[in-house]
């Protein structure tokens, strides 16, 4: 935020209009890209600072959140509300079936994922936040990691791959767009959002760090509905 | 950076309110003409190799980048799901321009890409940054870079 640049007061800065998390603009658009870095390292040549310099140019697609046209790859049924963990990981496994072949796409169109944070599979990550929400009890599948760290793990992992498989289509994406559809339209936007607020009832600084920040965003952490 | 009007309005009040340092001064150094400069990105966004521990709540550590690493190869464990991933996921371009820095050295709009890059988590208090930081500059004077892109998130 331009705001915060101007009370750090860095000797030479490029404000973006760009997203949150989208500093160099936009996916696949390496012509932009390269005029957001080059217009930075113009920078260097100022004769004297501090200088805060502004982009002239919105990032293509248009500003944040905006994704006019895209639609996701395949309709999902829309998730139950508070439903029982058995059929709340139904549910979700169901969506991972249908959104599989879109994954594969994406994988095979990029040649990468940034899937694999809790080194599960994309099931059994999903299977590990039901079996916390019918029993926080349930131990940690990997003895490396504990258990807090891997839920918030599992549960990066899983919006990952819905992302990942939702922009497997060529087109517009922006966050905004994306973090709608999948807090509020899909049965694992709900799983963490159960998630979130099971770990809000437990003690220790990590559940709440993941009850209360962690899991589901500012922007929708009023869809996260207390037990 | 981001356009405060493009935000919610509850998102918009709770960044501005977010407690900022205040320095001094602002350092300043005359730069080298671009042809002349050996670049690293540093960015705040959590990257590592998937072989590396990845960043825990409140880690002012950082983890180094190959220049040569393979994009397969970089991952995002940021501890903030207030920011957008999607881009990233489709193209590290977006938070880690490393070819973009590659192409600006081949056609000699910049001098080299630096062997090393670095990231860090940026959700920690900036003090517990600085010792980290100030290693970092060392190994980047030891590396010949004399210019670094800075890609917060």
């Amino acid at each position: 935020m331009r705001e915060h640049t101007e009370k750090l007061n860095p000797p030479r800065a490029l404000w973006v209009p760009f997203e949150l998390g989208r500093p160099i603009g936009a996916p696949d658009e390496p012509a932009f890209q390269r005029r957001v870095v080059e217009a930075a390292l113009a920078l260097f040549a100022a004769p004297e600072g501090p200088v805060i310099a502004d982009f002239p140019e919105d990032a293509p697609g248009g500003s944040s959140g905006d994704m006019s046209g895209w639609v996701c790859p395949v309709n999902l049924t829309p998730p139950a509300e508070d439903a029982a963990p058995d059929s709340a990981l139904a549910a979700v496994l169901a969506e991972i079936d249908q959104l599989r072949p879109w994954y594969q796409v994406a994988l095979e169109k990029r040649g990468r994922t940034t899937v694999g944070l809790s080194g599960l599979d994309i099931d059994v990550a999903a299977k590990l936040l039901a079996d916390f929400i019918d029993d926080p009890s349930v131990a940690s599948p990997r003895e490396d990691i504990a258990l807090p760290q891997l839920l918030k793990f599992a549960s990066d992992d899983i919006k990952a791959w819905y992302f990942e498989a939702a922009t497997a289509q060529p087109g517009p994406s922006g966050g905004g767009v994306l973090n709608d559809w999948y807090w509020r339209d899909t049965a694992a936007g709900a799983l963490v959002r159960q998630l979130a607020a099971t770990c809000r009832t437990l003690d220790g600084g990590m559940m709440q760090l993941l009850g209360h920040k962690a899991l589901v965003p500012r922007t929708h952490e009023h869809l996260v509905r207390d037990t | 950076m981001v356009r405060l009007a493009d935000l919610p309005e509850m998102e918009a009040e709770h960044l501005l309110d977010l407690p900022c340092p205040v320095y001094e001064d602002s350092p300043w150094t005359d730069a080298p003409p671009l042809s002349g400069m050996r670049v690293a990105i540093i960015t705040s966004a959590g990257l590592s190799r998937k072989s590396d521990e990845t960043f825990r709540p409140g880690a002012a550590d950082y983890r180094v980048i190959p220049a040569d690493l393979e994009s397969s190869e970089l991952i995002m464990s940021h501890v903030s799901t207030n920011y957008d991933r999607s881009g990233f996921q489709q193209d590290i371009n977006v938070v880690f321009p490393i070819d973009r820095l590659n192409e600006l050295a081949a056609d000699g709009t910049i001098g080299s890409v630096a062997s090393f890059h670095y990231s860090f988590m940026g959700a920690t208090e900036p003090e517990k940054l600085e010792p980290r930081a100030r290693e970092l500059a060392g190994l980047l004077k030891e590396d010949q870079v004399n210019a670094v892109l800075l890609t917060p998130v």
